[in-house]
C-alpha cells in the first residue's frame, strides 16, 4: 500500500460524563486504514463502534487523541472547515431515515454537490450517474416514502459516493433491511470496493462483516481483534 | 446553495405543514390587517369634518350673501347659504314642539352643513324662489311631534302658517332639534326681512378653509365695518377633533400592534416546532457538509416567507375591509401605514424566526443525528 492512509487514528479516547458516571466509550483506539481497503468494524452494543464511527466521520470530537483523515488533522479544524471535510472527503450511509423527506431521490443525491457549490446542470448529471451506478436511475423522481427500505439505502449510498469522497462510512446500513435487500446493498459495496473505494462499515451482523477484507472487533472501547480475511460471498456477487 | 433554491425549499417546508403554516399566516394576517384598518379608522374619523365657514355678525344681508358668491374675488367658494334663523312653535294635531332653530336657507345649505335628509327630500331652488311653505325637520322634532307616524307629507302649523313636511334630516350630534325651510318662506311668515343670522360658506375641495377665509374676509371688509362680523372656521374645532383622532389612532394602532406581536410569537412557536421536528434532517444535512449559514438561511427564509405571505394577505384584507364603514366611520387607508406594517412584518419574520434558526444552525451534527 502506498500514499497517505485514508484514516490514521492514534490513541483515541472518548469519555462521556464525569466522576462516578464516567463512561469510557473509546479507550485508546489506534487504527490505520489504507486506500482501497474494505473494513468492517464489529462488536456488541456498547462496545464503542458507533462512537468510533461518529469521530471518524467528524460528527463528534474525541476527548483525547488525534484523527488524520486523508492526511488532514481534523482536530485542528474550525466548524466551517469540518463542514467542508464532511462534504468533500466523507460519504455517509446511516442506519435509517437517512434521506431527506419530501424531496426526490435525485435531489437527495444532489444535496452534497449543492453544498459543494456545483452548478445545477452538472449536479443533475453527476447525481444521475451515481444513481445509475446503484441501479436506481429509473426511480430518480420518486420521493423517499415511495421507495422500499433497501432502495432508500442504495440512494443513500449514491449520495455518499457522488462527491468522489475518499472514504465511505456506513453505520449499520443493513440494520433495518431484510436478507434480500441486505444482499443487494452489500453487492453494491463489493462493486464499489472493487472499483477502488475505501469503505468502513459498522455492523453487528457477522454475515455483513464477513464480506469485508479486514475485520476489526471492538470490546469495551478497545480493539480486541484486527484480522485480514478472505471475503466471503464476493464471488457469488461477481458472478 | 443559491438563494432561489433556498426559497424553493422554504416553500416546500411551508407546504409540507399546510394547516400549521396556515394558522401562523393567519396570525400575522390578522395583526397586519388590524393595524392598517384601525389606523385607517382613526384617520377616517379625523377627515370626517366639514370644510365650511360660518359668518356671523350684525348687518348681514341677502345682498352681502350674494356678493360672496364671486368667482373672481373668491374663487375658492363653492356655495353660499344665507341663514335666517328664529325660534318657532310647531304644532300638529294638538301636539306642540318648540324649536330654537327654525332656519330659513337655500338648498345648498344641506351639503354645506353636511346635513343630508334620511327620508323624504330637501327643498329645491324652485321652492325657494316661489317661497313655498315646505319644511325639512330634524330627528328630535320628528320624534316629538309625530311619534309613531311618518312625518313626510304631514302639515304642521308654524306661526299661523301651514308648512308641508317634505323630509327628515339624518341624525347628527346636537342638531336634531331643528327645522329647515326655504329662506323666502321663513322671512315671509316668521323672521321678517331683517338681517340674516348667519351666512354659511362652503369651500371647494381644492381650497383650504384658511384660504377661503381670507378671500371672504376681503370682500366683507368692503361691505361691513371691520369687527362687526366674525368668520368661524369650522376647521378650527376640527383641529381639536384631529388631536382627539390622533390620540384615538395611536391607541388603536397600539392595540393592533400588540396583535401583530402575538402573530410574531406564533412564528417563533411554529419555527421552534419545525426545527425540533426536523432536527434529524438538520443532522443529515450537516453530515453531508451543509455549512452553518445554509441551515440558518433555510429556516430564516422560511420564517420570513410566512410573515411576508401573512403581511401581503393582511394588506389585501385591510383594503377589502376599508370599503365598509366601521363604527360609523369610513376608514381612509394611510399609505404610510401599509408600507410600515409590511416592513414590520418582514422584520418580525427575521426577528422571531431568528432564534429558532440560530438554534438549528448551532446544533452539533452528532446531537442532531441522535435526536429521537
Amino acid at each position: 500500500m502506498t500514499g497517505t492512509p485514508v484514516l490514521d487514528v492514534r490513541n483515541l479516547t472518548r469519555v462521556y460524563g464525569d466522576g462516578a458516571t464516567e463512561v469510557r466509550a473509546l479507550d485508546g483506539v489506534t487504527l490505520r486504514v489504507e486506500r482501497g481497503e474494505y473494513v468492517a468494524v464489529t462488536g456488541s452494543s456498547g462496545s464503542g463502534k458507533s462512537t468510533l464511527m461518529n469521530i471518524l466521520g467528524c460528527l463528534d470530537t474525541p476527548t483525547t487523541g488525534g484523527c488524520l483523515l486523508d492526511g488532514v488533522d481534523v482536530g485542528r479544524l474550525t466548524d466551517a472547515q469540518l463542514a467542508l471535510v464532511r462534504n468533500r472527503r466523507i460519504g455517509f450511509v446511516f442506519q435509517e431515515f437517512s434521506l431527506i423527506p419530501r424531496i426526490s431521490a435525485v435531489a437527495n443525491v444532489e444535496l452534497p454537490l449543492a453544498y459543494h457549490g456545483i452548478k445545477p446542470a452538472e449536479r443533475r448529471r453527476r447525481a444521475m450517474s451515481a444513481l445509475d451506478l446503484i441501479g436506481l436511475a429509473d426511480r430518480a423522481d420518486h420521493e423517499p416514502h415511495q421507495l422500499s427500505g433497501g432502495q432508500q439505502q442504495r440512494v443513500a449510498v449514491a449520495r455518499a459516493l457522488v462527491t468522489e469522497s475518499a472514504l465511505l462510512l456506513a453505520d449499520e446500513p443493513t440494520g433495518n433491511l431484510d436478507s434480500h435487500a441486505t444482499e443487494e446493498l452489500l453487492s453494491v459495496f463489493d462493486e464499489l470496493n472493487a472499483a477502488g473505494r475505501t469503505i468502513v462499515i459498522i455492523t453487528h451482523e457477522p454475515g455483513v462483516g464477513a464480506r469485508a477484507d479486514r475485520l476489526i472487533t471492538l470490546f469495551d472501547g478497545r480493539i480486541v481483534e484486527d484480522s485480514r480475511q478472505e471475503p466471503a460471498g464476493r464471488h457469488a456477487a461477481a458472478a | 446553495m443559491s438563494l432561489p433554491e433556498i426559497v424553493r425549499s422554504a416553500f416546500r417546508g411551508i407546504g409540507a405543514n399546510g394547516p400549521r403554516s396556515l394558522l401562523t399566516v393567519l396570525g400575522i394576517l390578522i395583526g397586519v390587517a388590524a393595524v392598517i384598518l384601525l389606523v385607517a379608522v382613526g384617520n377616517g374619523s379625523a377627515q370626517g369634518g366639514s370644510n365650511t365657514l360660518t359668518i356671523m355678525g350684525t348687518g348681514l344681508t341677502m345682498k352681502i350673501a350674494e356678493s360672496l358668491d364671486d368667482p373672481v374675488l373668491a374663487p375658492g367658494v363653492r356655495s353660499v347659504s344665507p341663514v335666517a334663523g328664529t325660534s318657532a312653535i310647531l304644532t300638529w294635531e294638538g301636539a306642540e314642539h318648540r324649536s330654537d332653530s327654525f332656519m330659513g336657507t337655500v338648498p345648498g345649505w344641506f351639503t354645506a352643513a353636511d346635513s343630508p335628509v334620511e327620508t323624504g327630500a330637501i327643498f329645491t331652488a324652485d321652492d325657494e324662489a316661489q317661497a313655498r311653505r315646505v319644511v325639512v325637520i330634524g330627528r328630535t322634532v320628528a320624534e316629538e311631534l309625530f311619534p309613531g307616524t311618518d312625518p313626510v307629507g304631514q302639515r304642521v302649523t308654524v306661526g299661523g302658517a301651514l308648512f308641508s313636511v317634505i323630509g327628515v334630516l339624518k341624525e347628527k350630534r346636537d342638531a336634531g332639534d331643528t327645522a329647515v325651510a326655504p329662506i323666502s318662506a321663513v322671512q315671509q311668515v316668521l323672521a321678517g326681512y331683517g338681517p340674516l343670522s348667519a351666512i354659511l360658506v362652503e369651500a371647494g375641495d381644492a381650497s383650504p378653509a384658511d384660504t377661503v377665509e381670507g378671500q371672504v374676509s376681503a370682500i366683507l371688509d368692503t361691505k361691513l365695518e371691520p369687527g362687526s362680523y366674525r368668520v368661524v372656521n369650522a376647521s378650527q374645532p376640527l383641529e381639536t377633533r384631529t388631536a382627539t383622532a390622533r390620540a384615538f389612532t395611536t391607541l388603536l394602532g397600539a392595540v393592533a400592534a400588540v396583535s401583530l406581536l402575538v402573530g410574531g410569537l406564533g412564528i417563533t412557536n411554529i419555527m421552534l416546532v419545525t426545527v425540533a421536528e426536523r432536527t434529524r434532517e438538520i443532522g443529515i444535512r450537516k453530515a453531508l457538509g451543509a455549512p452553518r449559514r445554509v441551515i440558518l438561511a433555510q429556516f430564516l427564509v422560511e420564517a420570513t416567507l410566512l410573515s411576508v405571505i401573512g403581511g401581503g394577505l393582511g394588506v389585501a384584507v385591510a383594503y377589502l375591509g376599508s370599503h365598509f364603514s366601521i363604527a360609523g366611520v369610513q376608514p381612509v387607508i394611510v399609505p404610510g401605514s401599509v408600507a410600515l406594517v409590511l416592513g414590520v412584518s418582514v422584520l418580525i419574520g427575521i426577528f422571531f424566526g431568528g432564534l429558532p434558526a440560530v438554534r438549528a444552525a448551532g446544533l452539533r451534527p452528532i446531537d442532531a443525528l441522535r435526536y429521537p
